[in-house]
């Protein structure tokens, strides 16, 4: 996998923090060409994989692309077919889950149903075997961690969804584990808690400097609360960026299709020079500019993906200077609130091409309207190049 | 949804009640006869409930009954749990269908059969009928039952509960006696209270494998009424229709508590407080 360094800043989250760029700093946890096979079916192929210390890291995928298995077998409820995983420079190979430093919070947060709030929280503190006035001290300090200290003694099926999450959560952070592994684990709360509850989870990160890996098929999710995301389809890891890079400089057209939304154009490669590529689009959409420094070769096939929010539209005919030019009809429109998205079927074409626009004003002297002729346009930086 | 009865609804309960419980009542209502003829009533009397008390005999098969069905029903909870317990959670290991196919046999096997290949057995290994090839015989036929209720609140079980205690710390041998039983615990003694009603109830395979001295109540009221009913019997029914009259009532407010309690603990949860 080829992961170059951001070229340009595209709005890292945290800019201070990035060691994954150092190429001196020791990972917390690397797969090393891990693979997991369930007879015929290889759920995890070939992955490796360097996470560092106090990073929040995503692994997003659709369901059954491997991405839960390879954080099971981190925990140690599955074995690698082949390749090593390691934690803090330990092979893992061999160590049971109840020896792993690292504990999980489950989608279906596994709360002990027979059990109090307490004794959860308290559950993993006791197999330790550590004196009981210390687990009690610790258990508080959890349930005020996550705001639940008056639900201390009841069970779990007297809690609401957002409660269960909150206990199964102090439940996995009660024994400060080196590395906290979360399974889907906002995937049974509504839009809003689930955003709460992200920005949540980042601070209790941050303030607790634990290095979290979750597992999520919800981009959105993962692009909120990571430093880096690791993109999985069919058991490989396709790209491992900063949720700007993976949004900006996706790697293949999986990659920019799964994340957001995004129009491809199909074409040939008809010439370069001067940073920029003359590219012949298959469809009678027409022919495009992109700005691009790889040495791509004339005929080579490449697909151009421009983001909606990176295409301009107007009634009007554009600038003299504006490029990539298509004109169309407006096929349908979506308010949004803060977004409009106008979907524009393109002149003598099939092409149904997204362009969504900031609602900056509250009126407008000419808004676009169902049928309308528009022009559409974008400049050559806006897109990017790929070529699988 | 408040709607009358029809004359028919009316009709066909009452036939359909009379039916199922006239019986009982009449058995129950000629326990209090003081006649010495079932069939003739004499006056009201308790009489036959204090001979009851002062036949040794029928005491006697009444305390081997209990001891049977305490003692086959115990261990056949044991080992049932253990059956569904490999057929649950051990995967495909080479001789699974032979094993539940073994394991479920009894469950459809004629009673007379499994008492007959029984005593076969214990006269080949030459081992004499009594107490202990009672309750051999009892566990035998009542493990399935444990099994089958057993496994299938195990295949229902949710295994990440497993997976979270062996993730805290916990070895595979604590998370079973601390999550797995305790959770599991209601089907268990579902399957313990199964087999002791069955072991208590049972007359055909306890005949065949039962041996002087070991004579269940079953037997007794059986051998007695072939030679005559005598009231007694109608008094010692009656006393077994009010203990399973009595358990049937306390399991059923119980569970219409627990019912009553979750529901409210539920609506208190999602109203968030």
């Amino acid at each position: 996998m080829a992961q170059k360094p951001a070229q340009k800043a595209l709005g890292p989250i945290r800019r201070s923090f990035a060691p994954w760029l150092d190429p001196s700093a020791v990972p917390l946890i690397r797969f090393e060409k891990v693979v997991k096979k369930f007879g015929d079916f290889t759920a995890v192929d070939d992955v490796s994989l360097d996470i560092h210390q106090r990073e929040f890291f995503s692994l997003l995928g659709p369901s059954g692309c491997g991405k839960t298995t390879l954080m099971r077998m981190l925990a140690g409820f599955e074995q690698p077919t082949s390749g090593r995983i390691l934690l803090a420079g330990q092979d893992l190979a061999g160590t049971p889950p109840y020896r792993r430093p690292v504990n999980m919070m489950f989608q279906s947060y596994a709360l002990f149903p027979h059990m109090t709030v307490e004794q959860n929280v308290g559950f993993g503190l006791k197999q330790d075997g550590l004196p009981k006035p210390e687990i009690a001290d610790r258990v508080k300090e959890m349930l005020k961690l996550v705001k639940l200290e008056p639900f201390a003694t009841r069970k779990p099926h007297q809690l609401s969804g957002g409660q269960r999450q909150r206990v199964a959560l102090a439940r996995s952070l009660a024994k400060r584990p080196k590395v906290l592994l979360l399974d889907e684990p906002l995937g049974a709360l509504d839009k809003k808690l689930r955003e709460e509850t992200q920005f949540e989870l980042m601070d209790l990160q941050m303030e607790l400097g634990l290095t979290f890996l979750i597992v999520t098929h919800d981009q959105e999710e993962a692009m909120t609360v990571s430093d880096r995301i690791g993109v999985m389809n069919h058991g490989k890891l396709v790209q491992v960026a900063t949720p700007g890079d993976i949004y900006e400089q996706p790697n293949c057209r999986y990659v920019a299709d799964f994340i957001g939304n995004i129009n491809l154009f199909e074409g040939t490669v008809a010439g370069s020079g001067g940073g920029e590529v003359r590219i012949s689009g298959e469809d009678p959409a027409g022919d495009f500019v992109a700005a691009s420094d790889a040495g791509l070769e004339a005929g080579a096939k490449v697909t151009l993906a421009v983001r909606p929010e990176k295409m301009r539209i107007s009634i009007e005919a554009p600038p003299a200077d504006a490029r990539n030019v298509l004109k169309g009809e407006v096929w349908d429109i979506a308010y949004m609130g803060d977004w409009t998205v106008v979907l524009v079927k393109i002149d003598g074409s099939e092409k149904v091409v997204r362009v969504s626009r900031a609602n900056m004003t509250r009126t407008e002297a000419q808004p676009i309207a169902w049928d309308d002729r528009v022009h559409v346009w974008f400049a050559p930086d806006a897109g990017v190049v790929l070529t699988s | 949804m408040t709607r009358g009865l029809s004359p028919f609804n009316i009709v066909s309960l009452t036939f359909g009640f009379a039916f199922l419980y006239l019986p009982i009542v009449l058995l129950v209502i000629y326990s209090f006869n003081d006649s010495q003829l079932v069939t003739v009533w004499g006056g009201f009397s308790t009489r036959w409930y204090v001979s009851l008390f002062h036949n040794q005999q029928l005491l006697e098969a009444a305390w081997v009954t209990i001891r049977v069905g305490v003692v086959s029903a115990t261990l056949a909870t044991v080992l049932g749990t253990l059956a569904a317990l490999t057929l649950v959670r051990m995967g495909r290991f080479r001789g699974r269908t032979l094993f539940s196919g073994m394991v479920y046999a009894p469950l459809v096997m004629p009673e007379v059969i499994t008492g007959l290949s029984m005593l076969l057995l214990f006269v080949a290994i030459g081992l004499d009928r009594g107490f202990v090839t009672l309750t051999l015989a009892h566990i035998t036929f009542s493990m399935c039952f444990v099994a089958v209720v057993v496994q299938s609140r195990l295949l229902s079980f949710d295994r990440s509960l497993e997976e979270a205690a062996l993730d805290l710390g916990c070895t595979p041998a604590r998370t079973f006696f601390v999550i797995t039983l305790p959770i599991i615990a209601p089907a268990i003694v579902s399957g313990w209270m199964l087999a002791f009603t069955l072991s208590i109830d049972d007359l055909v395979i306890s005949q065949f494998t039962t041996g002087p001295g070991a004579t269940t109540l079953p037997m007794r009221i059986y051998s007695s009424v072939r030679l005559g009913v005598k009231p007694e019997i109608n008094a010692i029914c009656s006393i077994l229709i009010a203990i399973v009259t009595t358990g049937v009532i306390i399991a059923s407010i119980a569970t219409k508590r627990a019912e009553a309690e979750r529901l409210k603990a539920e609506r208190a949860a999602a109203a968030g407080r």
